[in-house]
C-alpha cells in the first residue's frame, strides 16, 4: 500500500517533464523520419491530401544534389579545422592555468571563459565588424607588419577559416573548464615520483598528464565534435552562407530546404543523414581512442 | 631558490595574460566602438577609444529599432522557460534519484540514450505540429520545447542522488506526504543544483537563435538575437549602431554569469562526467 503511494506519486514527478520531452521531443524526432519518406512540400502545407509517399526517394535526391556535398565539405572541414584547434587551445590554456606558477587564477579564468557565455548572433556581429576588409582592426593589425589586406569574409578561400577562427574564440573556454577540473584530479604524487626519476616537464606531460586525461580527451572529443557538425548560426549571421556558397553547413541548406522552400521532406532527409554522421563519426573517434589507449 | 622560477613565471603568465586579453578585446571593443559616434568606426586608422563619447545608438535602438521591444520579450521568454524548466527538471531529477516506480530505470537509460539526437532532427515535424496546434507564433510556440531538459534532469538526478534516503524516510514515518516532502525537505537541499539549472536555463532561452528564427515570423515578437541579426542585415554599414545592439543583447547574460559563475561553472562539470 505504501509502496504504491509512492510509486503513483513518483508517476506525478515526472509526468510533466516526460510528457513535455515525449510530445515536442520524441514523436517530433519519429515523425521527421516519417516526413523524410514523403514529399511533403509547399502543396502538403496547404492540404495534407497532396501528400505522398515516396520512400528513399529524398535521399537519393539529396545524395545528387552538388550543394550538399557542398555543404557537407564545408562542415568536414569546419570540423577537421575547429575541433582540433578548440580542444588544443583549452587544453594548452587549462595545463598553464594548472601551472603552480600562473597568477590571478580567477580572473584569467573568467576572462578566457567569458565568450562561451556570450549571445553567439551579437558575437558573429562584433566578429563581423573586426574581419572587415576596409575598417577592421584585423587587416590593419597585419597590414602593420606588412600583410596585405584580406577580404576575411568576402573571399571563399578565407571565409571558412574565420568562421573556424571564430567558433574556436567562442567555444574553448568551456572545454578548458572541463580540463582543469580534470588536470585537478590527477594524484600529486604522481608528479613527485617523476621528478625523483629526473623526468622533465614535457615528459611529466607526456606519460602523466596525457595518458591520465585521456577518458576527458575523448569525452570532450566526441561532444564538441557533435557541436561542431551543428554548425548553422555562424554562417547565417556572418556570411548568409556565402561567398560563393563557401559556408554553407549542411545544417544551414536544411533550414534554407525546410523553412525557405518549405520541402520539409527533402530537409529532413538532410537532418537524418547528418544524424547518421554524428553518430558515425561518435563512434569512430570512440573505437579509434580505445585502439590507441590499448597500445603500450 | 625563487631565482630561477622568474624567468618561466614571467613567461606563463605573460602568455596567459595575452589570452585573457584576446578572448576579452572583441567585448572591450564592441563597448569603444558603440559609444562612438555615427561614422567614426568607419575611418582608417580604426580608433581604438571614442574621441567623444555618445549614447545616442542606445537611445536609438530603445526608442525606434525594435530592439527595446525584443529586450522585453526576450527577457519575459527567458525568465517563463528558467521558472517552468527548473520546476519540471527538479521534480523528474529528484524521482529518478531517490524514488523507486516501476520503469524508472528504463526510461532513465532512454533519455540518455536519446541525448545523441540533435534538436534540429526534430524541429521541422515540430513546427508543422505547432503550426497544427496554432501555436506558430506565439509564446508558447517558442516556450514549449524547453520545458523540459533531458540534461537538466540528469544534472539534478546526479545531485539528489547524495540526499541520505533516511531524511526522506523518518519524513514519510511523520505522515508528510511524497509531494510535502519534496517542498519541504527537498527543495532546499537541491538549492544549489537549483541554482545551476536556472543560469543554464536563462543563458540557453536568451542565446537560443535558430528556434525563435523559425516559430517567431512576427516582427513584434522577435527575440532580441533576431531583431540583431535582421537590424544586422539592414544596417550592414552602421557599425557603431550594431556594436550598441551586441552590447545590449550581451551584457545581461554577461552579468548573470560574473555573478553566478560558481555554479555554472560546477554545472558544466557535472555534466561532463556522465560517461
Amino acid at each position: 500500500m505504501k509502496f504504491n503511494s509512492v510509486n503513483l506519486a513518483a508517476w506525478g514527478f515526472v509526468a510533466p517533464a516526460l510528457s513535455v520531452i515525449a510530445m515536442f521531443f520524441a514523436v517530433p524526432v519519429l515523425a521527421g523520419l516519417a516526413l523524410s519518406l514523403t514529399d511533403f512540400d509547399i502543396y502538403a502545407l496547404a492540404s495534407w491530401r497532396n501528400l505522398r509517399w515516396v520512400g528513399l526517394d529524398n535521399y537519393w535526391h539529396v545524395l545528387q544534389m552538388p550543394l550538399f556535398w557542398k555543404a557537407l565539405g564545408n562542415t568536414v572541414y569546419f570540423v577537421a579545422l575547429g575541433v582540433p584547434l578548440s580542444i588544443g587551445l583549452s587544453l594548452g590554456c587549462a595545463v598553464l592555468m594548472q601551472s603552480k606558477l600562473a597568477r590571478f587564477k580567477p580572473l584569467v579564468r573568467t576572462a578566457l571563459f567569458a565568450p562561451v557565455v556570450t549571445t553567439l548572433v551579437a558575437v558573429a556581429v562584433i566578429w563581423r565588424y573586426l574581419f572587415h576588409v576596409k575598417y577592421g582592426l584585423v587587416n590593419y593589425a597585419l597590414l602593420s607588419v606588412g600583410v596585405d589586406p584580406v577580404d576575411w569574409l568576402g573571399d571563399p578561400t578565407w571565409s571558412m577559416p574565420t568562421i573556424i577562427l571564430f567558433a574556436v574564440w567562442k567555444n574553448f573556454g568551456g572545454n578548458m573548464i572541463i580540463f582543469i577540473a580534470a588536470l585537478q584530479a590527477i594524484p600529486e604524487d604522481l608528479y613527485e615520483a617523476a621528478s625523483l626519476d629526473n623526468a622533465g616537464p614535457l615528459a611529466q606531460l607526456r606519460y602523466i598528464t596525457l595518458p591520465s586525461l585521456a577518458p576527458t580527451l575523448l569525452m570532450v572529443s566526441i561532444l564538441t565534435t557533435a557541436g561542431y557538425f551543428q554548425l548553422f548560426a555562424e554562417p547565417y549571421v556572418m556570411t548568409q552562407g556565402g561567398p560563393l556558397q563557401s559556408t554553407v553547413s549542411v545544417l544551414y541548406l536544411m533550414y534554407d530546404e525546410g523553412f525557405k522552400w518549405w520541402n520539409l521532406g527533402v530537409a529532413s532527409s538532410v537532418a537524418f543523414m547528418l544524424f547518421l554522421i554524428i553518430v558515425g563519426v561518435s563512434k569512430t573517434l570512440q573505437w579509434a581512442m580505445a585502439r590507441v589507449g590499448r597500445q603500450p | 631558490m625563487k631565482r630561477p622560477a622568474l624567468l618561466p613565471t614571467i613567461g606563463l603568465n605573460a602568455v596567459l595574460g595575452l589570452a585573457a586579453l584576446l578572448a576579452t578585446f572583441p567585448l572591450l571593443w564592441m563597448l569603444s566602438v558603440s559609444l562612438m559616434p555615427t561614422g567614426a568606426a568607419s575611418t582608417y586608422p580604426p580608433p581604438l577609444l571614442p574621441r567623444e563619447i555618445t549614447l545616442e545608438h542606445y537611445q536609438q535602438l530603445l526608442t525606434q529599432g525594435g530592439i527595446g521591444r525584443a529586450f522585453l520579450n526576450s527577457f519575459g521568454l527567458a525568465l517563463a522557460v528558467t521558472f517552468l524548466s527548473t520546476l519540471t527538471n527538479t521534480l523528474a531529477g529528484y524521482a529518478f534519484a531517490k524514488l523507486r516506480f516501476w520503469g524508472r530505470d528504463r526510461i532513465f537509460d532512454g533519455l540518455i540514450a536519446a541525448l545523441v539526437i540533435p534538436g534540429q532532427v526534430a524541429m521541422l515535424p515540430l513546427f508543422l505540429m505547432l503550426k497544427n496546434m496554432g501555436l506558430v507564433n506565439t509564446w508558447w510556440g517558442v516556450l514549449v520545447p524547453g520545458l523540459a531538459g533531458i540534461f537538466g534532469i540528469f544534472l539534478v538526478r546526479q545531485y539528489a542522488r547524495s540526499i541520505p534516503s533516511e531524511l526522506i524516510e523518518a519524513a514519510r514515518m511523520d505522515g508528510a506526504g511524497e509531494f510535502r516532502i519534496f517542498f519541504l525537505i527537498i527543495l532546499p537541499v537541491l538549492k544549489p543544483v537549483l541554482v545551476t539549472l536556472a543560469v543554464f536555463a536563462f543563458l540557453g532561452s536568451w542565446n537560443d537563435f535558430m528556434w525563435p528564427l523559425i516559430v517567431l515570423t512576427d516582427g513584434e515578437m522577435q527575440t532580441l538575437p533576431v531583431a540583431l541579426s535582421s537590424l544586422s542585415r539592414e544596417h550592414v554599414q552602421d557599425s557603431e549602431l550594431m556594436m550598441a545592439g551586441a552590447v545590449i543583447t550581451i551584457t545581461p547574460v554577461l552579468l548573470l554569469f560574473l555573478a553566478l559563475q560558481r555554479y555554472y561553472m560546477q554545472g558544466l562539470l557535472m555534466g561532463s562526467v556522465k560517461q
